[in-house]
């Protein structure tokens, strides 16, 4: 094997394109996240509703996107949704940057579905009287969900959401395989262009590592900071 | 779409197979069942290495479980699709590129599935057999592993449904699962985009779903006999038990 050339990866045109990579994965995954967390809430919400169509349509959306995976949802979004509009809104879309677009759709969506498991189980870890009492009260569904129940239930929450944020940072990286110039796809442009494999892996291998482990130092830190309280 | 399962249901279901290499749904199924059956003894080993007493074992592996649960299972693939040739001296074709990343990465997860299982099981158990005059290796094989692996088997089936979602990254390295065919299906018919990756989904979907009704099926059988999970006075009976259908 040649030796490890790591001056490549401090400077020069290689360690740009891999740093537009992270940029651009940091920016899937905030995008993601932001639109994927009202999702999940409103999915939990579905969920845990009084009337049963509402449940159904919850439940048909969870197990319909965590039985599929992400690939073939990506794929989906980006080659065989547009196929439905028509021909010169299509053309609109494929010229611009529809590929970051159809990514993040697609990593929403999947996203939601697994945080509002985790927000659902969260809900229902809270005894059904503060529900009851809330309703006692004369809170309506929504008033009693929004001001007695969600706040004890995110207590519950915040740890496996932000496990479920961690997925979605590694999730990012399928999103090459439609063309999405993220690390992983910048880190085979590397590859193909300068047959250093081990030099450009090695540098995106420590940059999905690092943020990574941040995410569980701040899981880490939470758990510490605010303790799940039992009543 | 009936003109479309019609023409092409045998490309989907096994590729090229006979006249070729097998492809599509059943290269699909076999590499996850070969993936998981590979992997499990590898989540063994590695689970019981994470509890082990001995600190010269625990930590390496709890070093390897961190970094591998904090990687992408395509960055796996890619370290596995390049330096397997330089390691081996020969080209590695898809497959088995695809089965070395998917056995080091669900080994990785497994370890951490068995470790919780054998944590699940009290103390009181472990030391018990020690006392009785059994050795590490014979407490852990006798006693603690086979309530253990009890509590995994909703866990394991689960994990087979990830495995088998997994299998579709073998799509970005060209292996001809079923997510690859699909692809090719839609290069062929070219109009149809919509269709052939609604057709995609809903493979994987009845697949999957069916599975973890399998889990949820399991988990039920293995509730009516849960393992004690803390010394009760002899003869009350046991909480969880749910009457037999």
């Amino acid at each position: 094997m040649p030796h490890f050339d790591s001056a490549l990866l401090l400077r020069g045109q290689y360690h740009d394109w891999l740093l537009t990579g992270l940029h651009l994965s940091l920016a899937l995954w905030a995008t993601a996240f932001v639109f994927a967390l009202p999702l999940a809430i409103i999915v939990a919400l579905l969920r845990l509703a009084p009337s049963r169509a509402l449940r159904a349509l919850g439940t048909c959306y969870v197990e319909g996107i965590r039985n599929v995976p992400l690939l073939a949802h990506l794929l989906f979004w980006y080659f065989g949704a547009p196929e439905l509009l028509p021909d010169s809104l299509k053309e609109w879309l494929y010229a611009g940057n529809f590929e970051f677009v159809a990514g993040a759709i697609a990593l929403t969506l999947y996203t939601a579905a697994y945080m509002a498991e985790d927000i659902r189980s969260g809900m229902r870890a809270i005894p059904a009287v503060q529900f009851e009492a809330g309703r006692a009260l004369g809170f309506g569904f929504l008033g009693t969900t929004r001001r007695v129940v969600l706040p004890q239930a995110l207590r519950v929450t915040v740890p496996p959401l932000i496990s479920q944020t961690l997925n979605l940072w590694k999730d990012t990286s399928i999103a090459t395989v439609i063309g999405v110039a993220e690390m992983m796809y910048q880190a085979a442009r590397v590859e193909s262009a300068s047959f250093r494999s081990a030099e450009a892996f090695a540098f995106v291998t420590a940059a999905y590592l690092t943020v990574s482990l941040l995410i569980t130092a701040v899981a880490a830190w939470v758990h510490h900071r605010w303790p799940v309280r039992t009543l | 779409m009936i003109e479309l399962i019609h023409t092409y249901w045998l490309y989907f279901l096994v590729g090229q197979f006979p006249d070729g290499p097998l492809g599509g749904l059943a290269l699909t199924v076999l590499l996850a069942a070969l993936a998981l059956a590979l992997a499990l003894p590898v989540g063994l080993v590695l689970g019981l290495a994470r509890v082990s007493a001995l600190r010269a074992i625990r930590w390496p592996v709890s070093a390897l479980v961190h970094v591998v649960r904090g990687i992408p299972l395509l960055m796996v693939i890619f370290w596995a699709y390049f330096f397997l040739p330089s390691v081996t001296g020969h080209k590695t074709e898809q497959f088995s590129t695809m089965l070395i990343a998917l056995v080091v990465f669900d080994g990785v997860y497994l370890a951490e599935i068995v470790r919780a299982g054998i944590r699940g099981v009290p103390r009181g158990q472990f030391e018990a057999a020690r006392a009785l005059g059994l050795g590490y290796g014979r407490a852990m094989r006798r006693v603690v592993l086979p309530q253990a692996l009890r509590s995994m088997l909703p866990s394991l089936v689960n994990q087979f449904v990830a495995t088998i979602k997994e299998t579709s990254l073998g799509y970005i390295i060209g292996l001809t699962e079923v997510s690859f065919i699909a692809a090719q299906i839609n290069t062929q018919v070219f109009t149809h985009a919509t269709q052939v990756y609604l057709l995609l989904g809903l493979t994987y979907f009845i697949l999957c779903f069916g599975l973890s009704r399998l889990a949820v099926l399991a988990e039920r059988r293995l509730g009516r006999r849960v393992p004690p999970r803390s010394v009760r006075s002899p003869g009350s009976p046991t909480p969880t038990a749910t009457p037999t259908a």
